[in-house]
């Protein structure tokens, strides 16, 4: 094989991806491409497994029995979600351990809706309806993704989270049916949960530093900006519907535009919050320190049941 | 105190009887047995298969990317392996 430069390489590179060819582990790719894909998966994968403790929270005083085994069933594909993702960060060379190590050292982020607390039952409902809502909204367009690996990870995790923002929806279509208190409830929990997660976009596209790179590799196929839309233009409806109010005074459908126009964010907030200063960042990180600490000793033991079964078969 | 990761499996699924095993992720487990049953609850929550294989990673051996050319390419110039590269008379059946 004869040596190509790395000009050469990378004009290779991104015709492959100009002409929608997917990139697979063993292709040559920038090594930017690589850290770029790493920090993203890594990023995601650790929402998923710290998104599973606010809902955590609810499991064991769930309403009823249905909604106990649908608030597990959603929590354990949350787990597996996080599993497919750091298989996927592992085919670009990612040590696991050390991504997780990133996480509880705080090196690593997380997406930050999750560092808000789960005051009560119907943040379940919101959780399910917003927060997975705008999971679904971020992920369908990354099921296209010009990494192979993340795109089916992606097609996975679309399929399954589906059933979540449902589930969440028909709480809160519950809720809003019931009782005054119930409605207020369910109110209550959209006032709280709206705005984080319209920040799940991240910032703005003018202060998004890495869009345009990634937008030229295909890891991302929308904008923060246009995906935000999207989620106020799918939403707004879904709340009226229930006879629940967003919680947006400059909230107006613009028929110019063929948008809802929507107040500005609270970016101090967001930056605060990605900072470490939300209201759950330090429960959430210890929590998940904890996990590990405390189940070092089974891994262990698991290993050595493992060992002592190759020599009995061995012998 | 020894933090041995456990090692890398990739898992291939039956879908249904009658189908190959497709390769469907990867996952970590301290031995077979406990691949085959983490596999089970990563993979197949949604009744995704009626069957399981599991095989450590360091066993895979596999076609180089940039070898893809010297391996693949010659069967492109082989069109007459294919059936439609024959001229049959017109109205023949049954071939
Ligand atoms: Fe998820
Ligand atoms: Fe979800």
């Amino acid at each position: 094989m004869k040596e190509l430069d790395i000009n050469e390489l990378e004009r290779r590179f991104q015709e492959k991806i100009d002409k929608d060819i997917k990139i697979e582990p063993n292709d040559w790719m920038p090594d930017n491409y690589r850290q770029t894909l790493i920090r993203q998966i890594s990023q995601h994968a650790h929402s998923e497994i710290v998104g599973m403790l606010p809902e955590g929270n609810w499991i064991t005083r769930a309403p009823n029995l249905r909604r106990k085994a649908v608030l597990l069933a959603k929590v354990q594909d949350e787990a597996g979600h996080g599993l497919y993702l750091y298989s996927a960060t592992e085919t670009l060379g990612a040590d696991r351990e050390d991504t997780i190590d990133d996480l509880h050292s705080g090196k690593a982020k997380y997406s930050s809706i999750f560092n808000y607390p789960t005051l009560s039952w119907a943040d379940m409902g919101a959780i399910g309806w917003l927060v997975d809502g705008a999971a679904i909204m971020n992920q369908v367009p990354l099921c296209r993704c010009s990494y192979g690996p993340y795109a089916r990870a992606m097609v996975r995790v679309c399929k399954e989270e589906s059933f979540h923002q449902r589930q969440g929806y028909e709480i809160m279509t519950t809720l809003a049916n019931g009782t005054p208190e119930q409605k207020a409830m369910a109110q209550d929990a959209l006032n709280r949960f709206w705005w984080p997660a319209l920040m799940m976009f991240g910032p703005s596209d003018k202060d998004s530093k890495h869009t345009a790179q990634s937008m030229a590799w295909k890891i991302k196929r929308q904008t923060n900006d246009e995906l935000r839309q999207q989620m106020v233009d799918i939403t707004v409806p879904q709340a009226e519907l229930i006879g629940l109010t967003v919680p947006d005074p400059d909230l107006k459908w613009n028929e110019e535009r063929g948008h809802y126009d929507f107040g500005e964010i609270n970016w101090d907030e967001f930056w605060n919050v990605v900072k470490g200063n939300g209201p759950c960042n330090k429960e959430r990180v210890e929590a998940r320190r904890k996990a590990k600490e405390n189940g070092a000793w089974v891994r262990e033991a698991a290993n050595a049941y493992a060992a002592k079964q190759k020599m009995k078969k061995a012998s | 105190m020894s933090n041995k990761e456990w090692p890398l499996w990739e898992v291939f699924i039956r879908s249904k009887q009658g189908l190959n095993h497709k390769h469907v992720g990867s996952l970590r487990a301290a031995d077979a047995e406990m691949a085959v049953s983490n596999a089970r609850d990563v993979y197949t929550r949604r009744s995704e298969g009626v069957s399981i294989w599991v095989v450590e990673s360091s066993h895979v051996h596999a076609s180089h990317p940039t070898d893809a050319d010297a391996l693949f390419e010659p069967a492109h110039s082989k069109v007459y392996r294919h059936p439609t590269f024959y001229d049959v008379p017109e109205g023949i059946e049954h071939m």
